[in-house]
């Protein structure tokens, strides 16, 4: 079997990977899910509002994390303090639509849809939307660069948070 | 036992929601308020139908023909900068049969056109043609009935505008009191204009609106509910300066209230804090140094130093903490509400202190932060908790009524906001009886 590059992999590669990505979030093992990213990585939520490319330098987003932030974010999730999420919530992320849009010597930038399920206290709230990741391959392993969920909904209703990781 | 206790018992009909014994330093709501649809509705009736409400910053409607439309007291509203440099409020309803006329959320636009029938509507307002106008009378709109209704009352302070739909209202300055010297700190901290930074952080919380009011300047929940935010800036290498925690609360008279508070973190303008490096040193030098020309030292310092929870009744929270948010919400049920965010800025700043700023909002506010959530969870829960509120019908506010100068970790401005509801609504602990 050849080793793993941004030249050929494919995109059952790609799914495969998203797919444990999902399964990770699911079953809240937060810390080996930061194993999936870069050390420069960054994680995204864009307000509903703004454009689905924009920078949260300029704009106003959800969620605008590096790498520093992501681990304290999942950190914070893992406490008892974090309230948002004691009880934690049942999730379930169904990724699907998954495609290679382009690739470039650097990195992959792959689309998908997802959907959302979180469910705390008897009520079920959905996000929908769509994923966009950098894609990079280190030691010939897919890691992210950047991930970015762009939300398809007019504002977070009923939602009232993204406590959970997207 | 946490009811008021008296030598006889009164009915809760005969108590007023708001109750407080002075002398006993006890200050009590009764949790009907946040349940009842009956109160709800007097709420719209005496305070969101008669009160001067936000609804947006000069710098959304800069060149003319700029418009936003935004949900104000359940009506939609379409505020407009029309070709003459006016800023206008309308009724986003057809004045023919009542579609809204404008669907987007905010653009630029020449006129604005009823998809129904084809009504042309100027961001004046004014009807400028109708399909068929052969079939009305010459004289038709001669009156200017056939314009968009203008919302009665519109005005602004320091940019923030705001409008009221009693024309019978007080002037907005009167209407602000003692706040206006609270928004001219904000407003201060640009040389040009403050600006709101584009994106809107909507949200529904399944809680009633007034704990988010309660919430949004409280300094006593702080170390329990944001815990893992405060453990966070401890994590983050130099995101703190050696500020510890302290302050006072004031109330602005009219339902209005503001704490103000020294906190270790970080402030684009302009507490410097180790993780913004040399270069964010020497620029906040800068920002601060020029404040203290144009101001003094001293309030150079209050609006350098100092974070302000402010809000202005019914539902305007703005709060120039680690950096500006602009917040109002509307309950649409007795335990739901919509809110709005935004982050405000100077126009000036650059490109270096607007990402800061950015990043410092996310990461205490919003519903993606790392306190917010929790604040939302919080008030979920107190509205779990009301569903007791037939045995359990009081909630307590009473936190420094004995000391002479409160801190901010008191509650005088949540009182101050509850003296003016009551004042507003005059609802009782339960409803008269026959009412259920």
């Amino acid at each position: 079997m050849s080793t793993l590059t941004l030249a050929n992999v494919t995109r059952e590669q790609v799914e495969d990977f998203m797919f444990l990505e999902a399964e990770m979030l699911d079953e809240w093992r937060l810390k080996e899910w930061l194993t999936l990213f870069t050390m420069d990585a960054t994680y995204n939520v864009p307000a509903t509002d703004v454009a689905p490319n924009a920078s949260p330098d300029s704009s106003l987003f959800y969620v605008a994390d590096d790498r520093f932030r992501l681990e304290q974010r999942v950190e914070r999730l893992l406490k008892r303090t974090a309230h948002a999420e004691f009880p934690r919530s049942k999730t379930r992320h169904l990724v699907s639509n998954v495609r290679i849009r382009s690739r470039s010597e650097a990195e992959l930038d792959v689309g998908a849809a997802v959907l959302t399920f979180r469910t705390k206290m008897g009520l079920t709230e959905t996000y929908i939307g769509s994923y966009r990741y950098r894609l990079v391959v280190q030691d010939g392993r897919l890691l992210i660069h950047e991930k970015r969920c762009v939300l398809d909904m007019d504002g977070l209703k009923p939602n009232g948070r993204i406590s959970i990781i997207l | 036992m946490n009811a008021p206790v008296d030598s006889k018992p009164i009915p809760l009909s005969e108590l007023p929601v708001v109750w407080t014994d002075k002398e006993k330093h006890r200050f009590k709501v009764a949790r009907r308020s946040f349940v009842d649809p009956e109160i709800l509705k007097t709420e719209y009736e005496t305070i969101f139908n008669k009160c001067w409400l936000y609804i947006g910053h000069e710098s959304e409607l800069v060149k003319p023909g700029d418009f936003v439309t935004r949900i104000v007291a359940k009506r939609s509203i379409l505020f407009t900068k029309d070709a003459g440099g006016t800023i206008n409020a309308f009724f986003n309803a057809c004045p023919h049969r009542g579609a809204q006329v404008c669907r987007e959320r905010k653009g630029n636009a020449k006129s604005f056109q009823c998809f129904y029938h084809g009504w042309v509507f100027g961001a004046d307002g004014k009807l400028k043609s109708q399909p068929g106008s052969d079939c009305y009378p010459d004289d038709f709109n001669a009156d200017g009935q056939a314009n968009l209704v203008a919302v009665p009352r519109i005005d602004s302070y320091r940019g923030f505008w705001f409008i009221c739909f009693d024309a019978g209202v007080q002037s907005l300055p009167d209407y602000l009191a003692g706040a206006k010297e609270w928004i001219d700190i904000v407003a201060d901290q640009s040389e040009t204009m403050m600006t709101l930074v584009g994106g809107t952080q909507e949200y529904q919380i399944r809680a009633n609106w007034k704990l988010l009011t309660e919430n949004s300047i409280d300094g006593y929940h702080a170390i329990n509910t944001h815990a893992t935010y405060v453990d966070y800036l401890k994590n983050s290498q130099g995101s703190m300066s050696p500020v510890p925690f302290d302050g006072t609360g004031y109330d602005l008279g009219n339902g209005h209230a503001v704490i103000e508070y020294r906190a270790p973190w970080g402030r684009p303008v302009a507490q410097w804090i180790p993780l913004w490096g040399e270069e964010g040193k020497v620029e906040l030098e800068k920002v601060h140094a020029r404040l203290v020309e144009r101001f003094g030292q001293e309030r150079a310092d209050r609006i350098a130093f100092s974070n302000r929870n402010m809000f202005i009744f019914p539902n305007l929270v703005i709060n120039d903490i680690m950096a500006i948010t602009v917040r109002t919400y509307y309950p649409t049920a007795p335990d739901a509400m919509n809110v709005f965010g935004w982050a405000l800025a100077p126009q000036e700043e650059n490109a270096w202190a607007r990402k800061y700023r950015l990043s410092n909002f996310l990461e205490f506010l919003g519903p993606g932060g790392f306190a917010t959530p929790d604040d939302v969870e919080a008030l979920e829960q107190c509205q779990r908790g009301f569903e007791s509120m037939l045995e359990a019908p009081w909630s307590d506010i009473s936190k420094g009524m004995k000391k002479d100068k409160v801190n901010y970790d008191d509650e005088l401005q949540m009182r101050a906001f509850w003296t003016r509801w009551q004042a507003c609504t005059k609802a009782t602990a339960a409803p008269a009886r026959g009412d259920r």
